[in-house]
């Protein structure tokens, strides 16, 4: 994981030259966000409908974009206060997640 | 004496309150450029308009009733009363007419989608190695996975518009009378599938991330135009690369939470 992030150390010899490709954890990353979307398309036929079956799909939903931001998007190797500057604000919309869909419970017993 | 130089121009460094060269530019905060920086923080705004309509969709699917088979029966069929079941929507393939194939296609857009990501980490990664051709490469390869993607999506919002080839017969009341008539397809105002809201819900979500992509393929072929023509070698690094591959990136992940939170639950 660390040596992706500073692969081009040491390689630099002003472009005459060009280093080897390093692509194992692109593409172990890759095989991950797949296997997990064969799994869910899976999911949807094997499990009766119901909370279990949302929380399962939520679950791996977390995992697809911790891959996606950790890795593609290099968010893991960054510096800790860009890694919160990122984090933090998406957790206001998890609290506005939750709060409209009580809200729309509300709405289907008033209907 | 020499000594007694360094000696006396330490304590005023380190007597004033900062680092005068922290304000005089050149600086990276956070240890990202300006660029990566910015771009980070678009997204972020950007999360918060998609999560906007997906919150939206949350509200509006949690204030309707859904399918209950021992209220509506057994057997699952399209009604404006209650909400869809997306697997019975979403259930067709190009070139396989009337075979019931639920969330296939879908789940090929999403793969088409992951595909193109690992093509744009890889262009980013050979920008690092200022391999100008493997980046000219695996941008064409982002290029066309992104093309792919509009092409199918435009294919999956024909089917969803034109319907299915029965219709569904719904029950209306038009002026003190209650008429039933056969609609097919899908608009902003009347949808075979379920409530008009599902409808609309479908258009502008999908809708919204399609033109991102679209405006990611945009700025592919930009970026790609630009490290053909050489300009990033000059430059001396391939920074655009994963500025843009940020972008793309984020557009994948929405298309994520769009596919698990309006085709699987």
């Amino acid at each position: 994981m660390a040596n992706y992030a500073h692969n081009n150390d040491g390689h630099n010899h002003g472009g005459t030259e060009v280093a080897p490709p390093q692509t194992a954890v692109i593409w172990r990353t890759f095989w991950v966000l797949a296997g997990i979307t064969a799994l869910e398309f899976v999911t949807a036929f094997l499990f009766p409908a119901g909370t279990l079956k949302v929380a399962i799909f939520i679950g791996m939903t977390i995992v697809k974009a911790f891959y996606i931001v950790g890795e593609f998007m290099h968010l893991k190797h960054e510096v800790k206060s860009l890694i919160w500057a990122i984090l933090i604000p998406t957790l206001f919309v998890v609290w506005l997640l939750i709060a409209l869909l009580v809200e729309g419970g509300s709405i289907f017993q008033l209907r | 004496m020499a000594a007694t130089v360094t000696t006396e121009t330490a304590p005023s460094d380190s007597a004033q309150a900062f680092d005068k060269k922290t304000w005089m530019g050149g600086v990276e905060p956070m240890n990202a450029s300006y660029g990566k920086l910015m771009m980070w923080f678009f997204l972020i705004s950007d999360t918060f308009t998609f999560s906007a309509l997906l919150v939206t969709y949350g509200l509006i699917r949690f204030s309707y009733p859904a399918w209950d088979p021992a209220i509506y029966g057994e057997v699952f069929k399209f009604s404006n009363i209650y909400w869809p079941i997306p697997e019975k929507v979403y259930n067709a393939v190009p070139f396989l007419h009337g075979v019931d194939a639920p969330l296939v296609f879908v789940g090929i857009m999403t793969f088409i989608l992951i595909f193109s990501s690992v093509t744009m980490v890889l262009a980013v990664e050979a920008g690092h190695r200022m391999d100008r051709a493997d980046v000219e490469k695996y941008m064409l390869w982002t290029i066309l996975g992104g093309l792919t993607f509009l092409g199918s999506q435009a294919w999956e919002w024909s089917h969803f518009i034109h319907g299915t080839e029965q219709g569904t017969v719904i029950r209306e009341l038009v002026s003190g009378q209650w008429v039933e008539r056969t609609i097919f397809g899908a608009n902003l105002v009347e949808n075979q599938y379920g409530p008009p809201a599902f409808a609309d819900l479908f258009f502008f979500i999908t809708g919204f991330h399609g033109t991102h992509v679209l405006s990611g393929v945009v700025l592919n072929i930009l970026i790609f135009y630009r490290a053909a023509t050489g300009l990033y070698e000059r430059r001396g690094h391939y920074e655009m690369v994963e500025k843009v591959g940020l972008y793309w990136h984020f557009v994948d992940l929405v298309w994520v939470f769009v596919f698990t939170f309006f085709y699987l639950v």
